[in-house]
């Protein structure tokens, strides 16, 4: 009996444990993004993030879309009928792509890349009590550090999932029509008649929560790591863990929400 | 003194887990003076002045600035008292991702009281005031040995002119003359520019060129506080064994136990 309690007992700590975490994430990224209405907004720094987690995960992504793309044609070849080849293809590479594949694999690239930068930078200077120095000499730390990385994020993926979009199509493209012998204008054609505005958009929507989530799991931990370098350590993996999950859960609920109506 | 304090720290009290380290504070500090604080080697003295910076939430107690607890007003107001303090951390605490001159001038641009320029400026002269050239304000800091590091970060916590200053080992990792210099800077923004400090040393000599008081933490209290002058022979027996290094004494006693 005795036992049977505590094994309750457990699983309710660990409920509410997650439940207070679940706040303080949720605090946090309310905090970050409050301040963007608030003077004094940092330009210079929103930009370098910006740039940080857009511009230079732009080769990662690239690359990845453009495989994707290659193999999702590949693949579909093979198995789809002979008989409408073309057109299934087409769809399916330019629906995979745009709804699901661009925005999923640019937002786990980039936690990898950018979320688990933001951890350790943020975390080392957390450690070397740079982040308290900061408070000292009249600036935010939450509004000089988080917020501009929020909104790098926030805005940036959109801008890399499009490119990757493109790219993820093109890299389908170049396999159908030079490996499989398509013919590209009825290709061109049939991916232009399938993909629709819906299709785009809500994958770019994907991508500007997935960017959010990243930027947030990455300041999060980096904000409050504690401990030498083994905190540091610990808060990047958490970073990356955390975002790359939640990735993938956000992207079923935001599915349902589009899509199954 | 007829002035109220600038700092009044009451009864105050922190515990890490069930680690007691500060058990009852009380300390003033008058203006236009500064006060030496010393002690044993992890008796709570940074962990002091963070609290007052509000780094570190205390448990228990009061701390007054300009006679206005800052631990019961609103987090805005309470913000712009602490703005008027410059602190020197214990590690330096410099900006890795600036270069030196940013670090320096961080406090003057983040209150927009200066372009760019004249920033720079005023920081390389801060700069030349710890005994740096100028030309090392466009190093970066890991560019720096530790105790460039140092003056560096007491240059900007110096640079704003802050009302307040708090130095955390201000000449620890410096050869002596560099030390000496550094007291004199010390000194000299209390005497000229009329500020507050409150400097943690271990350093006796540095001690007694800086402070015009000095309080001594002992197990979570202050053992003894009067002028720095009478440091090396208070007749306290906690303090005299520190200030003399002694072995022998009622510290050690505590340790064997
Ligand atoms: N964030 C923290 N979490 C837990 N314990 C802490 C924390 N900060 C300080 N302590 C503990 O508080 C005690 C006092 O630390 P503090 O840094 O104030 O020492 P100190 O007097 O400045 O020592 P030193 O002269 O070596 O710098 C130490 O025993 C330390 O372990
Ligand atoms: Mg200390």
């Amino acid at each position: 009996m005795n036992r049977l309690l505590d094994g309750v007992a457990a699983i309710g700590r660990t409920l509410l444990g997650t439940c207070r975490l679940t706040g303080r994430i949720a605090l946090f990224g309310l905090d970050g993004l409050s301040n963007v209405v608030r003077p004094p907004v940092y330009g210079r720094l929103c930009l370098h993030a910006f740039l940080d987690i857009g511009y230079y995960s732009l080769p990662v992504v690239a690359l990845t879309a453009v495989f994707t793309g290659m193999v999702l044609a590949l693949q579909s070849a093979t198995g789809l009928s002979r008989f409408n080849a073309e057109s299934a293809v087409a769809n399916l590479v330019v629906l995979s792509i745009t709804r699901e594949l661009g925005p999923v694999l640019a937002g786990l690239m980039v936690a990898g890349r950018a979320g688990a930068a933001m951890a350790a930078e943020l975390g080392t200077m957390r450690v070397t009590d740079q982040i308290d120095a900061l408070s000292t000499l009249s600036t935010n730390p939450m509004k000089y550090l988080v917020t501009p990385r929020l909104l790098g994020g926030l805005l940036a993926l959109p801008l890399l999932v499009l490119v990757a979009d493109i790219l993820g199509v093109l890299g389908g493209f170049v396999i159908a029509t030079v490996k499989l012998g398509f013919n590209a204008e009825v290709y061109l054609s049939n991916t232009l008649d399938f993909v629709r505005t819906d299709d785009v958009v809500s994958g770019l929507v994907k991508a500007a929560v997935f960017g959010f989530l990243v930027a947030l799991m990455g300041s999060f931990n980096g904000y409050n790591s504690r401990g030498g370098a083994q905190g540091v350590g610990a808060a990047t993996t958490n970073a990356v863990v955390s975002a790359s999950v939640l990735i993938l859960a956000f992207d079923y609920v935001l599915t349902e929400l589009f899509f199954a109506r | 003194m007829t002035d109220t304090p600038k700092i009044r720290i009451r009864g105050l009290r922190k515990a890490f887990g069930d680690k007691l380290v500060l058990d009852g504070i009380d300390l003033d500090v008058a203006p236009r003076t500064s006060m030496v604080v010393i002690g044993g080697s992890g008796t709570g003295k940074s962990v002091l002045l963070k609290c007052v910076l509000g780094l570190i939430e205390p448990d228990a107690g009061s701390i007054e600035i300009d006679g206005q607890d800052v631990l019961r007003m609103d987090r805005r107001a309470a913000e712009q008292q602490r703005a008027r303090i410059g602190m020197l951390f214990q590690n330096g605490a410099l900006f890795d991702s600036l270069p030196v001159w940013e670090n320096v001038a961080f406090g003057l641009l983040a209150r927009h009281k200066t372009d760019r320029r004249h920033a720079r400026a005023r920081a390389e002269e801060v700069l030349g005031q710890v005994g740096l050239a100028a030309s090392v304000g466009a190093l970066w800091p890991s560019e720096l040995s530790g105790g460039m590091q140092k003056r560096v970060a007491l240059a900007r916590a110096i640079a704003a002119q802050p009302d307040i200053l708090f130095f955390d080992e201000p000449t620890t990792g410096l050869d002596p003359i560099m030390g000496a210099v550094i007291d004199n800077l010390i000194v000299d923004c209390v005497k000229r520019l009329g500020s507050t400090a409150v400097a943690i040393t271990h350093d006796m000599a540095s001690a007694r060129r800086i402070g015009d008081r000095a309080a001594m933490i002992h197990k979570g209290r202050i053992v003894w506080e009067g002028p720095a002058t009478e440091l090396m022979d208070c007749g306290n027996a906690v303090v005299d064994q520190f200030t003399h290094g002694r072995h022998q004494g009622p510290i050690q006693m505590e340790l064997r136990r």
